[in-house]
C-alpha cells in the first residue's frame, strides 16, 4: 500500500476532505430478506399501476408469496450460513445487526406474513358482489362509506388489492425493527411498519366507519407513541453522542470517554438516560400492548379487517418485541437494576388487567385483544429474565403465539351472519353444535392461549415461566399463574358457549373457505400440536439463537 | 431393548379414542364394540404388568421406560410403576369396560324422545348432537390420560397428564348429562354447563397453582445440580445424599403447591364442593369415572409426589392434614345424611371416603398408608357397583330424588339386592372389600394419633345412617305407582354389576394379593419420609400422639389465614 502511495504521490497529493462522507458498505446478500420484501412491495405498486384489474389479485398473491418465501428461503440460507451463531455480525454500516435473535424473529415473521397472506386473499367467505368474488377488504378505500363513489365502486367489483403491497412494507418494517442497531434506525423501522399498518386498519369491507375509526385511533396513539420514542431517541443521544446501540451501552456501563464538545453539557447526563430510555421503553411498549399503553388494542383489534387483525397481532408482536428485547439486552443492561422494577410492574399490571378485562368482553374480537394484552404480559416476564433463557424462551412464546392468534383470528372469519362476520360473543352459542369440526379448532386455539399442557400455550408459558423463576422473579411467576387461572376463565367461558349452549334461531353459520384460509388454520393447529408434543427442537433453535451481537 | 409394556397400556386407550372418534357418524354401534373391545385390550395389558411386576423386587419402580423428552425443560419421558401404580392401573382398566357398558345408552340420540314433540328443524338438529363416537373417545382419552399419570415417574410428564385429562372429563360432564332432570332439558342444560366448568375451574386453578410449584421445583433443581431435572428417582435421590438441599421454607411452598392441586382433585375438604355438582350432573358412568378413577390420580400423587420429594414439608404439614381429613370424613358423611338427591349423596360419601384415604396417607405407619392404597381400590370397586345400579335405577324412573322413589325391592329384586351389597360395600361391611381397607387406616391412624382414630370412627357410624336410610327410602316400603312398572336389570347391566359385586367379596375375604403387591412400596414411600411405624406400646405413645393432635387446630388457622 505504501509504496502504491508513494507512486502518486510523486504527481498528486491526495486533498484532505474535512468531514468526508464515506462510501457506504452495505452487505446485500446479508440483508437479503428485508430487501426481497421491500423489492416485492415496490414491484407490486408497479403492478397496481401497469396490470389490467382483472389480473392484479392473482398477480399480487402470487408475488407475495414468492417474496415471503423466497425471503425466508434467505433467512434460513444465512443461519445455515453460520450468521446466527459464529458469523453474528453488524451490517449497513452499525445500522443493522445480523444475530441469531434477529434471524429467529425474521424468520418467524415471514412465516407468519405468508399465512397471513393467504387469510388476506381469502374470497371466498363473503357474498359475490354482482358476479364478483370479493375479500375481506373495502371495493375502494377512497369511497365515502355509504356513499354514491362506494355503490359504483362495489357495482364495479373492485376489489382492493394493494393491500399486498402495503403488507409486504409493513413486513419490510417488521423485520428491521427486531433487527435495528442504532436508535435512527429503530425509529424508522418503526414508521415504515406503521403507517401501512394504520392503512390496513381502514380497509374494512363491512363497517367501515367502524375500520376507519380504529385507524384513526390507532394512528393518533401511534403517532403520539412515536414522538415519546422521538424524543427518548433524542435524550439518549444528548446522553451518549451516539445512536448506535454499542455505543450507548458502553457509556452506559463505562461512562463517557470522549466528551463531543457540542454535547459537553449534556452528556453523561444520568437524568438524561433515565428519561430517554424510559421514553423509548414506553415508544416500545405500546406497539407491544402492554398496560398502561394497551388502550388502542381492543378497538384497533375489533374495527381492522379480521384478517388484518391477526396478521397484526402476530406479526407486530414478534417485531415489537424483538426490538424491545434487543434494546433492553444489548443497549441497556448496564441499568436493568433500574428498568428491571418498572418492567415488573409493567408486566405484572399487563397481565392482570388483560385478563381481568377480558372477562367482561362480549365481542369475541376484543376479547382476543384483551388476551393479547394478558399475552403480551407473560411473554415480558420472560424479558425480564436478563439471561439466555430469557432470551431464548422469549423466541419461543413468540412463535408459539403467533401462529396460535393466526389460526384462531382466521377462524373468526368464518363464522358469519348476514351482516359480515358474526363477532358478538352471543352468536358464537351452540357452534359445535352446527360445526363441531370449527368449533373444535378454535377450542384447540383457545386451550394454547389458555396454556393446557399438550398444546404449545402451555410449552411457551413454562419456557417463560421458567426463565422468569431461575432469574430470581418468583413472585412474579406466581402472580402470572394466578393470571393464567383468570384468563383460563374466559376462554373456557367461550368453550362452554359453543359446545353447551343450544343453538339460538337467527345464529350465524360457518362459512366454507377455499383452501388458502383452510391452509392457514391447518397450520395454526399444525404448529400449535407440534410445538405442544415435541417442543425441544424448536427449543433448540431458539436456545441457539439466542444470543445478541453487539 | 424389551418391549415398552407401560407405553402400551396408555397407548392402547389413547389409539381406541382416535379410532372410535373416527367411526363414521351412522355406525353407532360399531363405535361402543370398538371401544370396548379397546379397553379390554388395556385390561389384558394392566393385567399383563400385574403378572409381570415383581412385589419386593430391587429398586423403587419396575418396568422402568426413559426417553430424552424436551432436554430444554430437563423433562424426560419417564414411566415406571410400583405396587401402588400397578394397582391403581388395574383399577382404572378394570373400570373402564364397566363404565362402556353402562354408559352403553348414555350417548344414544334422543330420537326417541324428541320426535313425537318436534319434528322441527331445531329438534332435529338438536338429535345429531350427543355423539356416541365422542362419548366413548373421550372416555378412552381418559383413560390413557389416567394410566400415563400413574405411570409417570417424571414430575412434568404426570403434570401434562394431570392438567390434560380436564378437557376430556370436562366436555364428559358438560356435554353428556342424564335424562333424569325434573325441571327439563333446556335447565338440565345450565346445570350440566355450570357443574362442568365449576369442575375445570376448580381443577385448573389447583394445576395452575402446581406449575408454580413445579417451576420452582425445577429452578431449585437447577440451580443446585448444576441441569435442571424433574425425575423423581433423581431428586430423591439427590435430596437423600445431600446433594439437594431445600430450604424450609422453600420446600414448605413447593409442597403446599402441590398438595393443593392433589387436594382439588382428591377432593378434600373445603375445596370439594365441585364434586357434588359433577357427580350429580354427569350420567352415572361418567360420576364413576370422576370419583373412582380420576380423584385417584390426586390421592395416589400425594402418596408418589407429596411425601417423597418433600418429606420434611409432609411431616410439617400432617396436622393440619389430618385435621382437614378428618373434616372430610365427618362433614361429607353429615351431608350425604341430609341429601335428597341419590347420585349427590353418593358423592358426599365420596368425600368421605376420600377423608379415610388421605387420613391413612398421613397416618404415616405401614397399616395406614397401604390401607389407604387398598380403600382406592376397593372405594373405586364399591362406589361404581353403587353409582352403576344407582344409574340404572335412575334411567328406568327418570328421576334422582330420593323421594320419587319406594318398594323397589318387590318390583326389580336383583336391581334392590345388587343395590343393597354396593350400598354395604360403601358402608364397609365385614366381609366386603372396604371393610379391609378401612379397618386398616383406622388402625394404623389409632397407632399413632389415636383421638383422631376415634373420631374418624365416626365416619363408618354415619355411612351407616346415609346408606341404610338410601336403602330403606327407594327400596322398602309400599311400592309406588311410578315405580310398579320398573323392569329388573337386564343382561347387559347384569354383566356390569355381578363381577363387581365377585370382586367385593373376594377382596373382602382374601385382600393378599392386593396387599403383597402393595406393601413393599409403602415401605418404600415411607423410608423416604423417614417414618417408622410406633412400637406397639401404645400407652406410651398414646400421650403424644393426642399432644400432637392438640396443637393440629391452631395449625390449621396458619393454613386458612394463608
Amino acid at each position: 500500500m505504501s509504496s502504491v502511495a508513494s507512486v502518486h504521490s510523486l504527481w498528486t497529493v491526495a486533498a484532505e476532505v474535512p468531514g468526508r462522507i464515506p462510501a457506504p458498505h452495505i452487505e446485500y446478500a446479508q440483508l437479503s430478506p428485508t430487501l426481497i420484501v421491500l423489492g416485492a412491495a415496490v414491484i407490486g405498486i408497479l403492478v397496481e399501476t401497469v396490470l389490467p384489474r382483472s389480473s392484479r389479485y392473482y398477480a399480487q398473491l402470487a408475488l407475495s408469496v414468492v417474496a415471503l418465501a423466497a425471503a425466508f428461503a434467505a433467512v434460513i440460507g444465512l443461519a445455515a450460513g453460520g450468521f446466527g451463531s459464529s458469523k453474528a455480525r453488524i451490517a449497513a454500516m452499525g445500522a443493522i445487526a445480523v444475530d441469531g435473535p434477529a434471524l429467529f424473529l425474521q424468520g418467524t415473521i415471514l412465516l407468519v406474513s405468508l399465512v397471513a397472506v393467504f387469510t388476506f386473499a381469502e374470497r371466498r367467505l363473503d357474498p359475490a358482489a354482482h358476479g364478483k368474488k370479493v375479500d375481506s377488504f373495502a371495493a375502494q378505500a377512497a369511497a365515502v362509506p355509504g356513499g354514491a363513489a362506494e355503490q359504483a365502486a362495489v357495482k364495479a367489483g373492485f376489489t382492493t388489492t394493494e393491500v399486498f403491497p402495503i403488507a409486504l412494507f409493513a413486513i419490510g418494517g417488521m423485520l428491521i425493527f427486531p433487527s435495528a442497531n442504532d436508535l435512527l434506525m429503530l425509529f424508522v423501522a418503526l414508521e415504515v411498519f406503521s403507517l401501512p399498518l394504520y392503512i390496513l386498519c381502514a380497509l374494512a369491507r363491512r363497517q367501515r366507519l367502524l375500520s376507519q375509526e380504529a385507524a384513526v385511533k390507532y394512528f393518533l396513539l401511534g403517532a403520539f407513541s412515536s414522538a415519546f420514542l422521538l424524543f427518548g431517541i433524542a435524550l439518549l443521544y444528548g446522553y451518549a453522542g451516539t445512536v448506535t446501540y454499542a455505543g450507548i451501552a458502553e457509556v452506559v456501563s463505562d461512562g463517557a470517554k470522549q466528551i463531543d464538545p457540542a454535547l459537553a453539557g449534556t452528556m453523561g447526563n444520568d437524568a438524561l438516560l433515565l428519561i430517554g430510555a424510559a421514553l423509548v421503553l414506553m415508544g416500545l411498549l405500546f406497539k407491544v400492548g402492554a398496560v398502561p399503553f394497551h388502550m388502542w388494542t381492543p378497538d384497533v383489534y375489533q374495527g381492522a379487517p379480521t384478517p388484518v387483525t391477526g396478521f397484526m397481532a402476530a406479526a407486530t408482536k414478534v417485531a415489537a418485541f424483538g426490538a424491545l428485547l434487543r434494546l433492553l439486552y444489548v443497549v441497556l443492561p448496564g441499568m436493568r437494576w433500574d428498568w428491571r422494577p418498572v418492567m415488573w410492574g409493567v408486566a405484572i399490571v399487563t397481565m392482570l388487567g388483560g385478563a381481568i378485562v377480558a372477562i367482561t368482553q362480549t365481542d369475541i374480537k376484543r376479547l382476543l385483544a384483551y388476551s393479547s394484552i394478558a399475552h403480551a404480559g407473560f411473554i415480558l416476564a420472560g424479558v425480564i429474565a436478563t439471561s439466555e433463557d430469557g432470551i431464548s424462551s422469549v423466541l419461543f412464546y413468540l412463535g408459539a403465539y403467533s401462529f396460535v392468534t393466526l389460526g384462531a383470528f382466521a377462524v373468526v372469519t368464518l363464522v358469519r351472519d348476514a351482516g359480515g362476520e358474526a363477532t358478538h360473543l352471543s352468536k358464537w352459542a351452540g357452534l359445535g353444535r352446527r360445526s363441531p369440526l370449527v368449533a373444535a379448532v378454535f377450542a384447540v386455539f383457545l386451550l394454547a392461549f389458555a396454556g393446557i399442557p399438550l398444546t404449545s400455550g402451555f410449552a411457551g408459558k413454562f419456557a417463560v415461566f421458567k426463565a422468569a423463576a431461575q432469574s430470581g422473579a418468583g413472585w412474579l411467576v406466581v402472580i402470572g399463574v394466578i393470571s393464567s387461572a383468570i384468563a383460563a376463565f374466559f376462554y373456557i367461558r367461550v368453550i362452554v358457549l359453543m359446545f353447551f349452549s343450544e343453538p339460538k334461531a337467527d345464529g350465524p353459520t360457518v362459512a366454507v373457505p377455499s383452501p388458502l384460509t383452510t391452509t392457514a388454520i391447518a397450520i395454526g393447529v399444525a404448529v400449535t400440536l407440534v410445538l405442544g408434543l415435541a417442543p425441544q427442537y424448536f427449543l433448540d433453535l431458539a436456545g441457539q439463537a439466542g444470543v445478541f451481537i453487539r | 431393548m424389551s418391549f415398552p409394556l407401560l407405553t402400551a397400556t396408555a397407548a392402547v386407550p389413547a389409539i381406541g379414542a382416535i379410532a372410535t372418534a373416527a367411526v363414521p357418524a351412522a355406525k353407532r354401534t360399531a363405535a361402543k364394540w370398538l371401544a370396548l373391545a379397546f379397553s379390554l385390550v388395556t385390561f389384558a395389558l394392566a393385567l399383563v404388568i400385574a403378572f409381570r411386576f415383581v412385589p419386593g423386587a430391587k429398586g423403587p419402580y419396575q418396568l422402568t421406560e426413559s426417553h430424552a423428552w424436551i432436554r430444554d425443560f430437563g423433562v424426560r419421558y419417564e414411566l415406571g410403576v410400583d405396587g401402588i401404580a400397578v394397582a391403581l392401573i388395574a383399577l382404572t382398566a378394570l373400570l373402564i369396560p364397566f363404565v362402556i357398558l353402562a354408559g352403553w345408552h348414555d350417548a344414544d340420540p334422543l330420537e326417541e324422545t324428541a320426535a313425537p314433540d318436534s319434528g322441527s328443524a331445531a329438534g332435529n338438529r338438536r338429535n345429531s348432537w350427543r355423539p356416541t363416537q365422542g362419548f366413548f373417545a373421550l372416555i378412552l382419552a381418559v383413560e390413557a390420560m389416567v394410566i400415563l399419570s400413574f405411570e409417570a415417574t417424571d414430575v412434568f410428564l404426570f403434570y401434562i397428564f394431570f392438567e390434560a385429562m380436564l378437557i376430556p372429563m370436562y366436555f364428559l360432564i358438560g356435554g353428556f348429562g342424564d335424562r333424569a332432570h325434573v325441571h327439563g332439558e333446556e335447565q338440565a342444560a345450565t346445570q350440566r354447563s355450570y357443574a362442568a366448568v365449576k369442575f375445570l375451574l376448580y381443577n385448573l386453578v389447583g394445576g395452575l397453582i402446581m406449575l408454580a410449584a413445579v417451576i420452582g421445583l425445577y429452578a431449585v433443581t437447577a440451580d443446585q445440580l448444576g441441569t435442571g431435572t424433574f425425575s423423581l428417582q433423581q431428586i430423591v435421590e439427590a435430596r437423600a445424599a445431600g446433594k439437594l438441599e431445600l430450604g424450609t421454607g422453600t420446600e414448605r411452598l413447593l409442597f403446599l403447591g402441590f398438595f393443593f392441586a392433589f387436594a382439588v382433585k382428591a377432593p378434600l375438604w373445603p375445596l370439594h364442593t365441585w364434586l357434588p355438582n359433577a357427580m350429580g350432573e354427569a350420567t352415572a358412568p361418567v360420576a364413576v369415572l370422576i370419583t373412582a378413577v380420576v380423584d385417584k390420580v390426586g390421592t395416589f400423587a400425594m402418596l408418589r409426589f407429596c411425601l417423597q420429594l418433600f418429606p420434611g414439608a409432609s411431616r410439617w404439614a400432617t396436622p393440619a392434614i389430618l385435621v382437614l381429613a378428618l373434616i372430610s370424613i365427618v362433614y361429607g358423611a353429615l351431608l350425604a345424611v341430609g341429601q335428597r338427591d341419590i347420585k349427590r349423596l353418593i358423592a358426599y360419601a365420596s368425600i368421605s371416603h376420600f377423608g379415610f384415604i388421605i387420613l391413612g396417607i398421613f397416618a404415616m405407619t405401614t397399616q395406614g398408608q397401604s390401607g389407604a392404597t387398598l380403600y382406592m381400590v376397593n372405594h373405586g370397586i364399591s362406589t361404581a357397583a353403587l353409582m352403576l345400579v344407582a344409574g340404572f335405577l335412575i334411567s328406568r324412573r327418570g328421576s334422582r330424588l330420593i323421594a320419587d322413589y319406594g318398594g323397589v325391592q318387590k318390583v326389580a329384586p336383583v336391581l334392590a339386592g345388587t343395590f343393597l351389597v354396593g350400598g354395604l360395600a360403601t358402608l364397609s361391611l365385614p366381609g366386603l372389600a372396604p371393610f379391609v381397607s378401612e379397618f386398616l387406616v383406622l388402625v394404623g391412624t389409632f397407632s399413632r394419633y389415636p383421638v383422631i382414630g376415634i373420631i374418624a370412627t365416626l365416619g363408618i357410624v354415619l355411612a351407616a345412617l346415609y346408606v341404610l336410610v338410601l336403602y330403606q327410602r327407594t327400596m322398602t316400603g309400599p311400592v309406588k305407582a311410578e315405580v310398579r312398572s320398573m323392569p329388573d336389570l337386564r343382561v347387559r347391566e347384569l354383566v356390569v354389576v355381578a363381577p363387581l359385586i365377585a370382586l367385593l367379596l373376594f377382596l373382602g375375604v382374601y385382600p393378599k394379593p392386593l396387599t403383597d403387591i402393595v406393601n413393599p412400596a409403602v415401605g418404600h414411600t415411607l423410608s423416604v419420609v423417614d417414618k417408622k411405624d410406633p412400637k406397639p406400646a401404645v400407652q406410651v405413645d398414646a400421650v403424644p400422639g393426642g399432644a400432637r393432635h392438640g396443637h393440629a387446630a391452631p395449625d390449621q388457622d396458619v393454613e386458612a389465614a394463608k
